[in-house]
């Protein structure tokens, strides 16, 4: 489709048909007529949701279009610099596959079959079937589904509708172990970002994690200053990951055996007496309860699990004690790998503890003690009759929930029937493990209920779809920045919605309201309710408005000092080598290696990881990032690629041990990766035909991903436990 | 007058794209073409592997052959800045310049039957700011500045690291330096 610019600029946000074959950055045009003519751009600033970091974002506006998108300077996530996906904001913004109407399902789940309806009948609908499972089941039935910014707009209409099951896979398919062993052992978390001093390291340690791969602004700069300053890089991880190629010790460890290095690295550190003294006799408990628990795990004996040399164990080991305590030994952040996790990243914490990391200049800085004077709370939510599910029988499951909890129970109707899903901001499909199991759920519910964006897979098996403005289109809660300093950023529009979109908020307080609990959101518009905080909270809101950020100026206590002491939310107030708590609930109160199994001969384990320029399975239609990166392959070993008469760019299926087949996909013959694994980028082949861009495109390893094992202390989902054939397309 | 140029630090270079995209936001690079890449290469047999990972534009030679070639001078070496950059209204569309870079740094933009390339943002420059792919640049590998201007950050950096140039046997004499190792002493 040939369109002149001006043609064009005429169509565009009428019709969605140019857009597709025509530039995806059309603005340019608009910018520069603009501009000769005398015109000045409009700067808004806003916080970024193409992932979760929350950058500072400075989006440059002509007449009403935005046009380009840069990095806040003064926010300390991303200090003036945006990723690929922040840049690529635009391309969500002017996706033509966006959602552009609320829509009422008129065919089977799944089939994509949908009529527009206007938000008076979609949210009527909502509210309507809401009040028949209140009524038939009780309110708890209905459960909340979420990530990202709409929580704080639903989470509070879920518990004035009177449930308390919400979930996040934040935590049982990320983060959940590391939240659950630092809140085991330190009381506080580790935090988003990261507290790592990374930039006054001598050493960063990465097990798995993939930094610049998993692009987050602000910690990626930490590390590529780390390498700048000369600090010495350990890079665990079975593939060899661009953070692998700027190591200088890459260990390619066998996969579902890292917890036998850190506690060979434990082992040292005890052994040898490389440990802090008096760090561990001032801040720790349980040390005398530990030191001879890891006896057993020699460099000798963790290099046959790993299939890594005991030199090398012992030397990074000596590396790692020898510059502590400026050791950044990161704790990983998408950490539900096989079932044992919590007590992996347990693991991570004695060692850093050990070596007196946390609270140390290089190690782990500290949280800022600044205060923000609390909100009033508002209306009282009911108390719900049963008691929550939302955290299965997991002793130490977090605030985030477990979906695959809440998934459980939709399924077996035990404690008690789940009846409705409001799914908001995340694609249950492409995130729980074994979508089959997600896909029987849904069957079982009387209402599914999507607010979103994009038409993802899991929008398309939504009774009522509710289509969400995008954040460069809304207002959302004031973010409260917890870095060394404490910030607040806002979130505001840089431009109108476009089509017949809403803000998050907005869908929440207009279905308050049809329920009759309007009492729980007492402000008309959203912007009314910032400013209320801010004035609770002395601060200047039209300053926030213009800068975008505030930084609370000498609320930073990074290190410890004589007057600045570690201030660890524990029983004991020290940091819990040995927990009494999992004792108690009859886990090992000490990390224990378990051994995982390992592929067997012809398989491979499926592992999985990020691209820079994709977040998950929301980015994948965006027609900036696509340019970027448009699928994903499956890396395979060179060397058994020759065996198997495989190139580059040959298109195979992957079967799993369940028999599971994935579409075709195409090979990347690398050196770059062991020979028992093959490795996919997360979050591709999507199977929705409203992506144009997406649909068919890659594979999703989350279909592969049948088996999961779920950790019995948080209730975490470990995926890295799938086994592959590769079949050759004829 | 400054003698602009841009110095990749590879070592701080992670391939993110950022680059690219802010790059190709900034400037209408139209689909399919880009003003700058990032290219990653790995050398070895598994374990003993090598990664370079480097992004690429033009390298606004000081001996450019893409000025020498163009017959209609729309390629121009701009005496002021130094840049390398094209008068595209008389651009003919002829490729000339595209055949003679070494480097290829240019494209066709067929929509408007020019050539196109990186102007180090030229647009921006001349408001006092940086380019759009150093604004964003993650890693902080891109820098860019006047190399006449000892305190430029630019010239600190080539001062403090060994620095080469993409085909410097070429002659081109670009004015994009790649520092690959560190000059400070460990």
């Amino acid at each position: 489709m040939a369109l002149s610019r001006r043609q064009f600029l005429q169509i565009s946000g009428a019709t969605a048909a140019g857009w597709a074959m025509a530039s995806v950055c059309p603005n340019w045009g608009l910018l520069r007529a603009a501009e000769q003519a005398g015109a000045t751009a409009r700067i808004v600033p806003t916080y970024c949701e193409m992932c979760f970091w929350k950058c500072g974002v400075l989006a440059k506006v002509i007449d009403g279009t935005v046009v380009k998108l840069e990095g806040n300077p003064v926010h300390p996530h991303c200090r003036g610099r945006l990723c690929g996906r922040g840049n690529g904001g635009i391309g969500l913004l002017y996706d033509p596959d966006r959602l552009k109407a609320p829509l009422i399902r008129t065919g089977e789940r799944g089939d994509g079959k949908y009529r527009e309806a206007s938000w008076e009948e979609a949210l009527a609908y909502v509210a309507d079937k809401m009040q028949v499972i209140a009524a038939k089941y009780g309110p708890e039935s209905l459960a909340l589904f979420t990530h990202g910014s709409g929580t704080s707009h639903f989470y509070p209409l879920m518990r004035a509708f009177g449930t308390e099951n919400v979930a996040m896979p934040s935590f049982a398919q990320c983060r959940g172990p590391r939240v659950a062993a630092y809140d085991l052992t330190t009381g506080i978390d580790i935090g988003s970002p990261e507290r790592l001093d990374m930039p006054n390291s001598k050493v960063v340690v990465l097990l798995g994690s993939h930094l610049g791969e998993n692009m987050h602004s602000s910690q990626v700069q930490d590390f590529t200053q780390a390498i700048d300053n000369g600090a010495t890089i350990i890079v665990v991880d079975p593939r060899f990951s661009t953070a692998a190629g700027k190591a200088d010790h890459w260990l390619p460890i066998r996969p579902g055996t890292d917890m036998a290095l850190i506690l060979a690295w434990i082992h040292l550190v005890l052994k040898n007496g490389w440990y802090d003294k008096d760090y561990v006799e001032r801040y720790t408990t349980g040390f005398e309860d530990i030191r001879d628990s890891f006896d057993a795990y020699t460099p000798e004996w963790a290099a046959a699990e790993t299939d890594l040399r005991p030199d090398v164990i012992r030397e990074t080991g000596r590396i790692i004690a020898r510059n502590a305590p400026a050791v950044a030994l990161h704790p990983g952040r998408h950490v539900t790998w096989d079932g044992n996790d919590v007590q992996r990243e347990r693991a991570i914490i004695i060692l850093q503890a050990l070596l007196g990391t946390w609270g140390r200049k290089g190690g782990i800085f500290l949280p800022s003690p600044a205060k923000l004077p609390p909100l009033p709370g508002g209306k009282a939510f009911p108390k719900p009759k049963r008691k929550p599910l939302n955290r299965g029988d997991f002793p130490f499951a977090g605030g985030e929930g477990v979906t695959n909890a809440v998934r459980a129970s939709t399924l077996s109707g035990e404690p008690y029937p789940i009846k409705g899903w409001f799914v908001s901001g995340t694609n249950l499909l492409a995130t729980l493990p074994n979508p089959e199991e997600t896909r029987q759920a849904i069957r079982n519910l009387d209402l599914l209920v999507a607010v979103d964006v994009m038409p993802t897979d899991t929008v398309v098996h939504a009774d009522v779809i509710l289509p969400e403005c995008t954040y460069l289109e809304r207002h959302d809660a004031i973010a409260q920045l917890r870095g060394r300093e404490l910030a607040l950023a806002i979130r505001q529009p840089a431009v109108e919605p476009l089509y017949n979109t809403k803000p998050a908020w907005w869908i929440a307080r207009s279905l308050a309201n049809k329920l009759g609990l309007g009492d729980y959101f007492p402000w008309e518009h959203y912007a009314e309710k910032l400013e209320e905080d801010c004035l609770v909270w002395d601060v200047d809101f039209e300053e926030l408005k213009q800068k975008g950020v505030i930084v609370f100026p000498g609320s930073a206590a990074p290190y410890i000092t004589a007057t600045n002491p570690p201030r660890f939310k524990t029983e004991s107030g020290k940091l819990q080598l040995y927990s009494e708590e999992l004792e108690l609930e009859d886990f090992a109160p000490v990390p224990e290696y378990v051994q995982n199994p390992q592929p067997k001969n012809g398989e491979f384990r499926l592992i999985y990881g990020r691209s820079p320029v994709h977040t998950f399975s929301r980015t994948v239609n965006n027609p900036v990032l696509t340019e970027l990166f448009a699928e994903n392959e499956v890396w395979l070993n060179a060397g058994v690629a020759e065996e198997m008469g495989l190139k580059s760019g040959a298109l195979v299926r992957l079967v799993n041990q369940d028999d599971v087949l994935s579409d075709p996909v195409r090979v990347k013959v690398t050196e770059r990766i062991r020979t028992d694994c093959v490795y996919l980028v997360h979050g591709f082949g999507a199977k929705s035909k409203r992506l144009n861009r997406a649909f068919g495109r890659g594979v999703s390893d989350q279909d592969l991903i049948t088996r999961y094992a779920v950790d019995p202390i948080a209730g975490t989902t470990g995926m890295r436990v799938n086994f592959v054939k590769i079949r050759k397309e004829a | 007058m400054p003698r602009y140029a841009m110095v990749i630090d590879e070592r701080r270079c992670i391939g993110c794209m950022a680059c690219i995209a802010a790059c190709k936001a900034e400037n209408e690079v139209p689909p399919g073409s880009f003003r700058t890449r990032v290219r990653e290469t790995v050398e070895g047999k598994f374990p003993y592997l090598r990664m370079e990972i480097r992004s690429e534009l033009c390298n606004h030679c000081d001996n450019p052959p893409c000025v020498y070639n163009c017959p209609t001078q729309a390629s121009y070496k701009d005496e002021e800045t130094g840049m390398v950059l094209l008068a595209k209204e008389k651009c003919v569309g002829c490729k000339a310049c595209v055949a003679a870079c070494p480097y290829d740094a240019r494209y066709v933009n067929h929509e408007k039957g020019v050539v196109d390339k990186c102007t180090f943002c030229s647009h921006r420059v001349a408001k006092g700011e940086t380019t759009a792919c150093v604004t964003t640049c993650v890693g902080g590998s891109r820098v860019f500045g006047d190399l006449d201007d000892p305190k430029s950050l630019v010239s600190q950096l080539l001062a403090l690291h060994p620095a080469e140039t993409l085909l410097a046997s070429a002659g081109t004499e670009p004015r994009v330096f790649y520092i690959r190792r560190s000059g400070k002493p460990k």
